[in-house]
């Protein structure tokens, strides 16, 4: 092999590299527990379903309500639901920070969903709030 | 044939140091424009393309640099481009290159760019301009490298690069016609609508595409010693004159129509470009620059004697290039959003932050034009011994 | 003065809400803006149309009145109060020659010369803008409305050059800092996207009329222009109305009686 005194530590560095991550998380528990909503007992599908499709759904629901006009959910068991992720997600998950974000902080994504939705139908102000004054807009 | 580009002297380093320096120093400012959004230009609701975009149209014309050579040279058998021929395909690669930079960084959300592809939609003009640009740039990549390739290896390059060199001369013209349909075809924006539109970015294409080329090969004659040879450098002035005529003749089209119809809508963008319109005068100097050298290169370009001395030629075409950009890398864009659709003036000039970016983006472009033209110009020293001024060998056709 | 008429506006709004305020009013900690939450019940009573236009009194319309019926829609709309050449504008007024500049008015009588007229997405029936997006983030829906939807827009403005009126906006900075009444029913904006007025497609989608027309107290008329009894054909028959740049061949569907 030619230059095996470069190629072979080269090849060692680039995978020890790689793997940095999984030796840091090495032994770390993955245990999320996401705070559920008291007052209710069911989300609009299956827990599982849920954990496995949420983005997916949220995405059909993105498309079809904004683009087909087609705003009513009907789930599974028959049961037809605002297609809204502020109005009824978030709705009934009252805390996003003890909800959505204690997963995905975990696993590390950063959705950037709530740049534009609201955090809760029930919010005061925008996030970042309003300046006082009147400046800005350069 | 990379190596090439790893070795070389100092100045070349200097360069490609200089240039990444100028590129940091812009992306600096391309970071805070990402922090900040589009605000930190002089752009607004108005006038809402501006200085990035006028660049893309600009550079879509240097993109076409290489077909005025490519076009005699397939198609006419003109031999005497032989040698410069390598440095229009690796300009256009340059250029095409800055002019995705500048649309990337003209996006408000630049990490959707692929939705473009995504969601391809026929009826826009802007898949259409992304289409033949990325179509450009493959060709010239391909095109370039292979019959460089072929030269190093002292064997006629494939048959079917021969067959993409005439695509690409072809495909060429697809860029501008659809840069300009771009904007060409959109109601209400005076400027921009014109039937002449397309025609105009071929003319002035070909003028300043290859001007720049011819620019930059004096300059390379100089501090390299490459020569392409002197019929193919005259030969390529006379080219950039006619085209420049061209240019011209289609602008005073545009100011006949606008002004003998009388036409208040086809008058106003022209009015506030070179007189000013309700007390905005931002463009009128740099107008009035641009007529003044734009007509100036005509006096020294057209009579022979005067074309063919060096020096001259050198300044007429540094004028030519100042008027040409600032007619179609600052006029144009300015003047088509001018007056906005209320029929008002919204002043607009690039700020600081902008041209900055700008900078990095250029800066960009002459990384890639310095390591291509560095690896075009060794493989001629290898294969032609180093001797860099030979005349080219005589039996000539044209 | 313009905060008191905010504020005297909030008031009506907290006190016309009735029954979902005091619901609200339980919840502890809403603002005064939103009402109830729809329900699925009403996303099934939406209206319904073959092309939804618009019809403008422009002699009843006052810079006050433009001016509430502004306030309405962007604060519905949490429509960010910029000041400057980068604002939002969903709805705004201007002059007849701004409005109409393809008209080049001259000795026009007085109370249209010094008139404010309202402007808002002209909701063509050939719109420039579809045509041109590269993305299809803006779209004509079946219905006439020309919609967007934030999520796909790249931000390249090509239809603010396309739009021949003026009606399209860019985020150039993040508008949330400068959203000061606050909708919490309703997403704000990111940075980097366009908007534009969509005829309050999700207020039509629950059996509401577009809040300006609520607002305008009958100096806006709304409906279907494919439905010839409908109130806004009964107008249009009856009075003598012109669009905005006929000219620019996109056909709108907002129509101005003088």
């Amino acid at each position: 092999m030619y230059n095996a005194k470069y190629i072979i530590p080269g090849i060692l560095f680039f995978l020890a590299l790689i793997f940095v991550p999984v030796g840091y998380n090495m032994g770390k528990s993955f245990d999320v527990k996401p705070e559920l909503p008291k007052d209710q007992k069911d989300c609009i599908e299956d827990v599982q379903v849920m954990r496995d499709k949420h983005m997916q759904i949220l995405n059909d629901w993105r498309n079809s309500a904004v683009r087909d006009g087609e705003r009513i959910y009907v789930n599974s068991k028959g049961k037809k639901y605002v297609k809204s992720l502020t109005n009824t997600c978030l709705g009934c998950h009252k805390d996003k920070a003890k909800f959505c974000d204690r997963c995905h902080d975990t696993v590390g994504v950063n959705p950037y969903c709530f740049d534009c939705h609201n955090i809760t139908p029930n919010q005061k102000s925008p996030i970042p709030p309003a300046q006082t004054g009147e400046e800005g807009g350069h | 044939m990379l190596e090439k580009a790893l070795k070389g002297s100092p100045r070349y380093w200097g360069t490609l140091i200089g240039l990444g320096l100028l590129m940091l120093l812009g992306m600096g400012f391309w970071l805070y424009q990402l922090v900040h959004g589009l605000v930190i230009t002089g752009m607004s609701r108005d006038v809402s393309w501006g200085f990035y975009i006028a660049q893309f149209t600009y550079l879509v014309g240097v993109a076409a640099s290489a077909v005025m050579l490519v076009l005699p040279y397939y198609f006419h058998h003109y031999k005497q481009f032989a040698k410069m021929i390598i440095l229009g395909e690796f300009l256009a690669i340059a250029a095409v290159s800055m002019c995705m930079g500048f649309i990337v960084v003209d996006l408000g959300q630049p990490q959707r760019m692929l939705n473009v592809m995504i969601n391809a939609t026929p009826h826009s003009m802007l898949f259409w301009d992304m289409c033949v640009l990325m179509g450009y740039l493959f060709l010239n990549i391909l095109v370039g490298w292979t019959s460089l390739q072929a030269f190093k290896n002292d064997m006629a390059p494939p048959h079917w690069c021969k067959v993409l060199a005439i695509v690409s001369v072809i495909w060429a013209f697809s860029i501008h016609t659809v840069t300009a349909f771009l904007i060409a075809g959109l109601p209400g924006r005076h400027y921009f609508l014109t039937a002449v539109m397309a025609a105009r970015f071929l003319a002035s294409a070909f003028c300043a595409g290859p001007a720049i080329l011819l620019l930059l090969t004096l300059l390379v004659r100089k501090l390299t010693g490459f020569d392409p040879g002197d019929k193919a450098l005259k030969r390529l002035a006379v080219i950039i004159t006619y085209a420049m005529c061209v240019n011209v003749f289609l602008y005073l089209c545009e100011l006949f129509t606008a002004f003998y119809s009388n036409m208040p809508g086809h008058i106003a963008p022209i009015r506030f470009l070179f007189s000013g319109l309700d007390g905005h005068y931002e463009l009128v100097p740099f107008m009035w620059t641009a007529v003044v050298l734009g007509l100036g290169c005509l006096v020294i370009l057209i009579p022979t004697s005067i074309r063919e001395k060096t020096p001259a030629l050198v300044l007429g075409l540094i004028m030519l290039v100042i008027s040409t950009w600032i007619d179609k890398g600052l006029a144009l864009m300015i003047g088509g959003f001018t007056p906005n659709p209320f029929e008002t003036v919204t002043s607009y000039l690039p700020t600081v932050p902008e041209l900055m970016v700008s900078v990095m983006i250029f800066a960009l472009g002459g990384i890639i034009l310095t390591v291509l033209w560095k690896i075009a110009i060794e493989v001629r020293v290898e294969v032609e011994g180093g001797n860099l001024s030979m005349v080219p060998p005589p039996a000539e056709s044209e | 003065m313009k905060s008191n008429r905010r504020e005297f506006l909030k008031l009506a709004a907290v006190s016309a809400m009735g029954v979902g305020a005091a619901r609200l009013g339980f919840l502890g900690d809403a603002p005064a803006f939103a009402g109830p939450l729809p329900t699925a019940a009403d996303f099934e009573k939406g209206f319904k149309a073959k092309h939804w236009g618009m019809a403008v009194f422009s002699a009843k319309f006052t810079p006050e009145l433009i001016e509430k019926c502004r306030t309405a829609c962007h604060t519905e709309h949490n429509v960010p109060d910029i000041p400057g050449k980068k604002q939002i504008k969903w709805f705004w007024g201007a002059s007849y020659h701004e409005a109409f500049p393809t008209e080049q008015g001259q000795f026009l009588s007085e109370d249209v010369e010094h008139r404010e007229f309202p402007l808002l997405c002209n909701h063509c029936e050939q719109p420039m803008c579809v045509r041109v997006c590269p993305t299809q983030a803006t779209f004509q829906r079946p219905d006439g409305i020309v919609m967007m939807d934030f999520h796909r827009c790249i931000g390249c403005r090509y239809c603010m050059a396309g739009c021949p009126f003026g009606a399209r906006s860019f985020n150039f900075q993040d508008p949330r800092p400068f959203i000061h009444n606050f909708n919490p029913h309703y997403p704000t904006r990111m940075r980097g996207v366009v908007e534009k007025c969509d005829f309050c497609a999700e207020r039509l989608a629950i059996g509401k009329l577009p809040v300006c027309v609520e607002a305008a107290g009958g100096a806006l008329v709304f409906g279907d222009l494919g439905d010839e009894n409908s109130d806004i054909r009964k107008v249009l028959r009856e009075h003598f109305a012109i669009r905005r740049k006929p000219d620019a061949g996109t056909s709108p569907s907002v129509y101005y009686i003088l």
